[in-house]
């Protein structure tokens, strides 16, 4: 009989434990752009019911390691990726995934606000719709509604659900974006500067959600804004020239990173 | 370091440096002129330490506002945070110190009576020497941010703190040889306590410049060689 301590046992669980609490595991993540290749082989583990926020100097390969999360490099022409990502374990890359499914679990919110053409309602019922998550129109009001309460824009637009989206103020829309996202219960989601647009009241509100989805959701959050990765995160990684230059605590990344790259960036200092 | 992106930042963070180096040497110097003053009975000395105490008083003040307006202006991270944080610390420290000098300043009437003996004033200036000298040291270190440097400053609060004992000790001799040198021999103490508390807050200076050059609190205790409080508790 194979005898383990009680201390290995322990150990041996923990270990299990820590896996699972990882949602995403990306594993030599490598991005190319033709025969640009944009990531380097990044090794970086999403944790369930946290707030990854992703930092870095613009192209260093936020936004391109994040739309491998949900596969939107798909939809790019001549955009390779090689390596291993899984969520809950599942090889999100395998043939066998429905890439819709994939992005209704993994969903996701763009820099600028990108409602559709359609009327406020529909834009939230949309996704809800084509899931089948709604069984009857009061069941799609509630869904509406929730959706919007939580994004902050309920009392804003409750009186005009019949207008367009695109007629909505900047911030207004992308509030309405995160609405959509939620609204189909995504597991995980993504956010790719999703504030920038935004004055420092919806900011605040963006950002309160946030705080709020965590315990439900696990999100990852690409920002600018180092004040705002601090506020919101509990995880912080940093990007340099297509590689992960270190990944930790918020609080320790903030007050005392480990790689100089990263002490640098922050500090808004010459690197 | 390298520079700011922001030039405005850096000459912000030099200026307070700059502010402290100045308040670092302006305190050095009440304390030191507080134990003349004491021990040469010298009440004018001890008048200009009782004043020069509101430049340092201003100073700490004008420090803490700049320090507030830069933090609230470029949100400081990391290294630069823990500056700025440690600037204000330091700051407080060095008033302290301040206070310390015109506290002893202050007794320089009330043991002009009798005078200093000797011994005791020999005792009460390399007590203050050795705070000085580390209250000068930690200045330096802060000047140049060596970790280590702080750390090994750090150590030799010990030293102070036997010496401080052994000064105890021979007060309490005097005391008990001749009542009437209770009084002096009181305040005395007080300005030995007070000298032993500027080493004290050297130490502090020392484990906030090793916070800011780590981003870690110093490791393990203090060391302390101060056992006054249990001297006299067993009489034979
Ligand atoms: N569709 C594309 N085709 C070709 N190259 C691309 C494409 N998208 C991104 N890249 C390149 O890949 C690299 C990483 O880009 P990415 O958009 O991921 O950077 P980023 O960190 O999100 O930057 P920013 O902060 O400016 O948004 C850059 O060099 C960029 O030029
Ligand atoms: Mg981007």
């Amino acid at each position: 009989m194979n005898m383990m301590t009680e201390a290995a046992v322990e150990k041996a669980l923990d270990q299990r434990m820590n896996d699972l609490s990882y949602k995403m595991i990306g594993k030599d993540v490598s991005v190319y752009y033709g025969e640009k290749r944009a990531l380097f082989d990044v090794n970086l583990n999403v944790r369930q019911n946290t707030v990854t926020a992703l930092i870095g100097p613009s192209g260093c390969g936020k936004s391109t390691f994040l739309r491998t999360l949900n596969r939107m490099n798909d939809t790019i022409d001549n955009c390779r990726v090689t390596g291993r990502i899984t969520l809950d374990g599942d090889d999100i890359y395998d043939p066998s995934i429905d890439v819709v499914e994939l992005r209704a679990r993994v969903g996701m919110v763009f820099q600028k606000p990108n409602p559709f053409p359609k009327s406020i309602y529909e834009n939230i019922s949309y996704g809800p719709r084509i899931h089948g998550l709604a069984r009857s129109k009061a069941d799609m009001d509630q869904i509406v509604e929730a959706s919007l309460q939580r994004a902050g824009l309920w009392n804003e637009v409750k009186d005009r659900l019949q207008e367009s989206g695109t007629g909505l103020s900047g911030g207004q829309q992308q509030r309405l974006c995160i609405a959509r996202a939620i609204a189909v219960s995504p597991e995980v989601i993504l956010m790719d500067e999703p504030c920038s647009a935004l004055d420092p009241i919806a900011t605040a509100k963006v950002e309160e959600l946030i705080h709020e989805l965590r315990s439900n959701y696990t999100i990852v959050i690409v920002t600018h804004s180092m004040q705002q990765a601090a506020r919101v995160s509990q995880r912080t990684a940093m990007f340099h020239l297509g590689q992960l230059v270190e990944e930790n605590d918020t609080d320790k990344m903030f007050t005392n990173p480990d790689d100089q790259r990263t002490q640098d960036y922050i500090m808004g200092r010459f690197g | 370091m390298s520079s700011h992106i922001m030039s405005a930042f850096d000459e912000e963070l030099k200026y307070l440096n700059r502010r402290i180096s100045e308040m670092g040497g302006l305190a050095e110097q009440m304390c030191a002129d507080a134990v003349h003053a004491l021990v040469n009975g010298d009440s004018a000395l001890a008048q200009k330490v009782i004043s020069d105490d509101v430049i340092l008083d201003n100073a700490e003040r004008e420090i803490q506002e700049k320090a507030i307006v830069t933090i609230a202006k470029r949100q400081p991270m990391a290294a630069d945070l823990r500056e700025i944080i440690g600037t204000l610390r330091i700051a407080a420290d060095l008033e302290r110190v301040g206070d310390l000098g015109k506290n002893n300043a202050k007794r320089v009437i009330a043991v002009q009576g009798t005078g200093v003996p000797r011994k005791l004033a020999r005792g009460l200036e390399h007590l203050s020497e050795l705070s000085l000298v580390q209250l000068k040291e930690v200045l330096d270190v802060f000047a140049n941010r060596s970790a280590q440097k702080a750390e090994a400053i750090r150590q030799r609060d010990e030293e102070i703190d036997a010496m401080y004992t052994s000064l105890f000790r021979e007060l309490l001799t005097y005391m008990m040889e001749d009542p009437r040198n209770i009084t002096t021999c009181t305040h005395l103490l007080f300005c030995a306590k007070n000298i032993e508390r500027i080493g004290d807050h050297a130490t502090n200076i020392a484990e906030t410049i090793y916070y800011i050059a780590t981003g870690a609190q110093p490791q393990g205790e203090r060391p302390k060689d101060d056992s006054s409080n249990t001297l006299g508790a067993v009489v034979e």
